[in-house]
This record gives C-alpha cells, sequence and structure tokens, in this order.
C-alpha cells in the first residue's frame, strides 16, 4: 500500500513535467510576444522591450527557459555552492512560485488563490447536486424499466445531453433571475464573506444563493450522463447471481438493494466522478462564463486573450494538479470500496 | 402431509417473440428427511421450477399457476414478507455457479452473519458464533482466519462450501441445490456431494437436487424426476428407474453417462438439440430425437401414467410395455455387461 503510494506519486511527478513540457513548447511555438505584452500592446517603447526580453528570459533558448520555470515551481530552491566546489549545502525552502503575469505584472499565485475557490464552489456543489439528481432517478428508473418514469427520465437525459450548458445557463438566467426574479442572474458571492470595504454581498448565504443557477446549469449535462450510467449498471448488477443469493436468504429488497446491489453498481460511477471532478476544476468555461463566476475557466479564457502566457500556464499547472491529485483519490477509494483490487 | 408438494405448478415467461412456458405441468411431493433429483437437459426448466419455488422469478412478464405446497400451505402468490420469512430460514438454496453467487464486496463472514441475522434475533457475536460453526461443519480449513476474507480469495469448491454453509446456517428443512457441482472440477464435485450428503444427514433436510448429471441422481437421490422440454416425463424411486427405466429420453440419458469400465469408442448421445419452448413440437416433445417414435408420437401427446409394475412409477411415452420392458432389459444388461 505504501509502496504503491510512492510509486504512484512518482509517476504523477512524471506525468506532471511531461504535461508542462508539453504545454510549455506549445507556448513557445504560438504566434506571440510575450515582451510586448508585458510593455502594454502595441505602444510598447522599445526600451521596454528590450528590459522585458531580458528579464522574461525570453532570449533564452526553450529548455533554459522551461528549467527557470521548474525551478520557479519547485518548493526548494536550487542550492548554491560559493567557491564552485561540491559541499553539501542545506535545501532552502521556498513556496513554489508560477510568476508573473505578463499583461497586469500580479502575482499568478495570487490570482489562482482567487479563482480557485470559485471554480470550487462551482464544481464541488455541481456535483452533489448531479449525484443527488442522477443516483436518485437513476436507480429509481432501473428498478422500474419501462415505467412512466423511467421514460421520463430517459428523455430528461436526452434533454441534458443534448442541450448545450450555455442555452441551460442563459435559459435559467431568463426564467428565474429576470422573469421571476428568484435569483441573481450573475456574479459570486464569496464563502467567507466579501472584503469588508467592497459593498459586495458574502456570507454562505449570499454565496448559496448566487450559486444556485451555475449549479443547475453546470451539473445539468453530467446528471444527465451519470442517470444513464448508474441505471445501466444498476439493472446490470440486479441480474448478477449474488443478488439472487441475497433474495434467497429471505433478504427484504431494500436491503438487497442498499447492501447488494448498490455497493457494485457505483464502482464505476466513483472512477467517473473522480475523474469529472478533477478534469471540471481546471475550469467549467460556460457555466463560469454565463454566469460571470471569476473562476478558472474565465481566468484561463481572459489570459489566453491578454496572450498572457504566464497566466494561462499557472491555470494549467492548477488543473493538471487537481486531475492527478482526483484520480489518485479515485483509486484509493476504489481499492477501498472493492477489496478485490489489490495495491501493490 | 408432505414437507413440500408441487401440483400441475406452471410458469411462462412473456417475451417478445411469445410466451414461452418453461415450466408445464410439473408435480411431486419430498419428503421430510428425503431428496428428490430432478434431471435433465439444460433448459428443460429445472431451474425455473425451483425458483419458481421458491418465489425468485423475475416479477415482471412472468406468470406461474398450479400449487406449491409448503408444510400444507400455498406458497403461490403469498405475500412477498411471508415467502421472505421461508427463504433462507425454513427452505434455502444454493446455486450452479459459487464464483458469482457471493457477492463480491463483502466478507464471506458478512454475508453468513447477515444469512443468521435475516432470521434470528440475535446479536453479531451469536450470529457470528453459529456461522463459524457451519463454515467449520462444510470443511473450510481454519475457518476462524478466513472469517474475514473476501469471496475471490476462496476457490470454486470453497466458495462452494460457503454457499452450503450459508443455506444451512439457519437449519433449513429443505435445501434446494440447484447444479450445486456443476461448476466445479470432477475431484471436488465428488467431496461437495460427499459433504452435502453427510450434512443431511447432520441436520436431517430434505433435498431437492438439480441436476444434468445422472450420476449425481445415483448418489444422492431417493426419488427422480426425468424432465424434458417443461414437462416430467418419467417419476420413480430412484433404484426403480436405474433398474426399469421407461422413456426413452431416460434411456438416452443413462447411455450418455462414461463409464471408466466400459471400453466404447465414444458416448452414446441423443441426436439432435433440446426443443425450442416457444415453439415446441407436436405430440410429444421427445418425438422428433426418439428413436423409437411411431405416427402417434407426433400428433398425440402421452400422459403421466403409473407403469403396470409400480403404481409409483409414473412415465409418458405411447410405447407398449412390451417393447419397453425389452429395451430397459437390454440397456441394464449392456450396462452390467460394461461394468462386467
Amino acid at each position: 500500500m505504501f509502496r504503491y503510494l510512492v510509486r504512484r506519486m512518482l509517476w504523477a511527478i512524471v506525468l506532471f513535467l511531461v504535461i508542462m513540457f508539453v504545454t510549455f513548447v506549445i507556448f513557445f511555438m504560438a504566434p506571440s510576444d510575450p515582451a510586448r505584452a508585458v510593455c502594454g500592446g502595441d505602444q510598447a517603447r522599445p526600451e521596454c522591450l528590450v528590459r522585458a526580453t531580458e528579464k522574461l528570459g525570453l532570449d533564452k533558448p526553450i529548455y533554459d527557459q522551461y528549467g527557470r520555470f521548474i525551478g520557479r515551481l519547485m518548493p526548494v530552491s536550487k542550492p548554491i555552492s560559493r567557491d564552485g566546489g561540491l559541499h553539501f549545502v542545506t535545501p532552502h525552502f521556498k513556496t513554489p512560485s508560477l510568476g508573473t503575469s505578463f499583461a497586469t505584472s500580479q502575482d499568478i499565485n495570487q490570482r489562482i488563490l482567487q479563482a480557485a475557490p470559485v471554480t470550487a464552489s462551482l464544481v464541488f456543489g455541481g456535483a452533489v447536486l448531479w449525484m443527488l439528481v442522477a443516483l436518485s432517478i437513476g436507480i429509481f428508473s432501473a428498478l422500474k424499466p419501462r415505467s412512466l418514469l423511467d421514460r421520463g427520465a430517459m428523455i430528461f437525459v436526452l434533454i441534458g445531453v443534448s442541450a448545450h450548458p450555455v442555452w441551460i445557463g442563459l435559459i435559467l438566467s431568463y426564467s428565474f433571475g429576470v422573469r421571476w426574479d428568484i435569483t441573481p442572474i450573475a456574479n459570486y458571492a464569496p464563502f467567507f464573506g466579501a472584503p469588508a470595504d467592497s459593498g459586495l454581498p458574502g456570507g454562505p448565504w449570499q454565496w448559496f444563493y448566487h450559486m444556485i443557477l451555475p449549479w443547475c446549469t453546470f451539473a445539468l449535462l453530467f446528471s444527465a450522463l451519470y442517470v444513464r450510467m448508474i441505471r445501466a449498471n444498476v439493472m446490470e448488477t440486479l441480474n448478477e447471481d449474488f443478488v439472487r443469493t441475497a433474495r434467497a436468504k429471505g433478504a427484504p429488497e431494500r436491503r438487497v438493494l442498499i447492501q447488494h446491489v448498490l455497493r457494485n453498481a457505483l464502482l464505476p460511477t466513483v472512477t467517473m466522478l473522480g475523474m469529472d471532478i478533477g478534469v471540471a476544476l481546471g475550469g467549467a468555461i460556460f457555466t463560469e462564463q454565463i454566469f460571470q463566476l471569476p473562476g478558472l475557466g474565465r481566468t484561463a479564457i481572459g489570459a489566453i486573450g491578454n496572450q498572457d502566457l504566464a497566466l494561462v500556464q499557472g491555470v494549467v499547472v492548477f488543473s493538471t494538479i487537481a486531475i492527478l491529485v482526483f484520480n489518485l483519490i479515485v483509486d484509493l477509494l476504489y481499492a477501498w470500496i472493492d477489496p478485490r483490487i489489490r495495491l501493490t | 402431509m408432505a414437507l413440500l408438494e408441487v401440483k400441475d405448478l406452471r410458469t411462462s415467461f412473456h417475451t417478445d417473440d411469445g410466451v414461452v412456458k418453461a415450466v408445464d405441468g410439473v408435480s411431486f411431493s419430498i419428503e421430510k428427511g428425503e431428496t428428490l433429483g430432478i434431471v435433465g437437459e439444460s433448459g428443460c426448466g429445472k431451474s425455473v421450477t425451483c425458483l419458481t419455488i421458491m418465489g425468485l422469478n423475475p416479477k415482471r412478464n412472468t406468470t406461474s399457476s398450479g400449487q406449491v405446497l409448503w408444510k400444507g400451505k400455498e406458497l403461490l402468490g403469498a405475500k412477498p414478507r411471508e415467502l421472505r420469512e421461508i427463504r433462507g430460514d425454513e427452505m434455502s438454496m444454493i446455486f450452479q455457479d459459487p464464483m458469482t453467487s457471493l457477492n463480491p464486496v463483502h466478507s464471506i463472514g458478512k454475508q453468513l452473519v447477515e444469512a443468521v441475522q435475516l432470521h434470528r434475533d440475535v446479536t453479531k457475536k451469536v450470529a457470528r458464533a453459529r456461522a463459524l460453526e457451519l463454515l467449520k461443519a462444510v470443511g473450510i480449513p481454519r475457518a476462524e482466519n478466513r472469517f474475514d476474507d473476501y469471496p475471490h480469495q476462496f476457490s470454486g469448491g470453497m466458495r462452494q462450501r460457503v454457499m452450503i454453509a450459508m443455506a444451512l446456517v439457519n437449519d433449513p428443512d429443505l435445501l434446494i441445490a440447484d447444479e450445486p457441482t456443476t461448476a466445479l472440477d470432477v475431484t471436488t464435485q465428488a467431496q461437495i456431494l460427499n459433504l452435502m450428503k453427510r450434512l443431511q444427514q447432520e441436520f436431517g433436510s430434505a433435498i431437492l437436487m438439480i441436476t444434468h448429471d445422472l450420476g449425481v441422481i445415483a448418489e444422492t437421490a431417493d426419488d427422480v424426476v426425468v424432465m424434458y422440454a417443461a414437462k416430467v416425463v418419467e417419476q420413480a424411486k430412484v433404484d426403480d428407474l436405474f433398474s426399469r427405466p421407461q422413456h426413452p429420453y431416460t434411456w438416452g440419458l443413462m447411455g450418455s453417462l462414461p463409464r471408466l469400465e466400459a471400453d466404447v469408442e465414444r458416448l452414446t448421445q441423443i441426436p439432435g438439440q433440446p426443443p425450442s419452448l416457444l415453439r415446441p413440437p407436436s405430440g410429444c416433445r421427445f418425438h422428433p430425437r426418439c428413436p423409437y417414435v411411431m405416427d402417434v408420437c407426433k400428433t398425440k401427446e402421452p400422459l403421466l401414467a403409473p407403469t403396470h409394475h409400480d403404481p409409483d412409477h409414473r412415465q409418458a411415452c405411447h410405447l407398449d410395455e412390451e417393447t419397453k420392458e425389452r429395451e430397459a432389459a437390454k440397456l441394464l444388461a449392456a450396462t452390467m455387461a460394461e461394468a462386467g
């Protein structure tokens, strides 16, 4: 188990470096001029361009730039030996840094830390919502296939899968926000309260209130997909021999369902849920855009528009880590739920 | 009063292609402590018969009629709650495939404890002790240590032992065994059969043994029901069936038993396939495969009737007594000769 964890961690690091390198190369290839972006675009003064190029190391070869980038990300700094000889030098711990934004010179760590809670609120809240919907509908329609409820659920799935989140979001904000005036139509309210002098809404209730529509929009597609999957898995598991054994033991249907069917049927859902959350943490672009949520997706889009490669890279780093971490969580969870899987 | 009496049991499944009569007028009874064997090819309705008795058929698109009298009480159409109380307690069942019949995500101990606690209002500790007792009785080595192991950590034979332990944990009056040895290798088969026989004496349960293997029947059963295409074709005491088989299908089954002593090139087989129950053949359902087929067989269905030598030996065949006796004697002689 411990060995497994260590091996997985090492793999995650290798994977991380590879992904970073690939994104780095892509941005390097892209026709852009970071120095100009830093100096304020078209009106950039030549002196500024020279200084920026030097400061960002844009004149250096790509591997060198990559090395600096990774160096900044490491939690320890490179030990420097003063006389050039090989001595044991105590590593110097530091906070990993994603650098500064090309466009605004803001600290990117700061930007990510601001945007991540917004996306996390959207994704985790949405996941809770879609799992509630998908579990209840999926299980009920599996228990009563071809019933009215099942047919209704399948129509819901069809709509959920085909309707674009932008359309859903707009319809929801028009009807609930504008027409009936029940919910806000945009913006984010921080869970732990907005800064006192900002005059903006904040606190748990406002947070919840502002997130209702984004959650619904974000969760619809996923709940549709999950309803289908859960329904299929539950139906398949209901036909398993061990379910018949449980009935032959005299177990009531409720117990058969909870103790014997669901635990087996929901195994694949665990995998999918972990991966989907990991991926979505990189930014739920459509939903964030419609509801003006300052999350990672919007941050990334804005950064791309500004040719702010450093910021884009920052978002990529964050979402890569999110995906890797959630994959690991899924694997551990899976082994915990399913005794047949041994982590060795 | 018989422990279990099945009268004119009929079960049909309504499929998109039509109605499948999987069990079509089956009657038999089991006395306390005795073993009844039901033998027949795959798809002849043996398993559906026991699932119907247990009330485990899928509810959708299934209809059953006739009578299933458990200690005189009608089970067909009984309330789910009443059936549940009998299932796993007075009447329990083991299945063909031990590899898939245990829940992979629960330890075997937990599954046994569940079986106890579903029917007995006892603490976990008491249930655990009882479960352990049964695991020892079925011969699981180091049962205490293996109590919390999961099904995938056991071999097929060991899993079937666990299934048997689970079925017997509440000391049932009837154990329904649906091809309990089919999925196991031959040496394990013998062990499991011996185990079941020993436990039957210990626990005094009656057994309903479903199998396609006449060898298993010869080894375990007191009475035999031979089924073909959803119907009973012959029914007798086991000795009588083996000494005076009356139905060509039974002869076929006996001819296809492998014998170590016999020096035969290959096993005799019954030609053709069992018929589709969606559109069974007219007249006698065995007639397309029967070497003794007569014109009457194609149009008129033979009824299950007592034979002249023993009213308890019943068979459904149009052949005259004389031919049947002659063929049975021939078959017996051949078997004897082979056994030498």
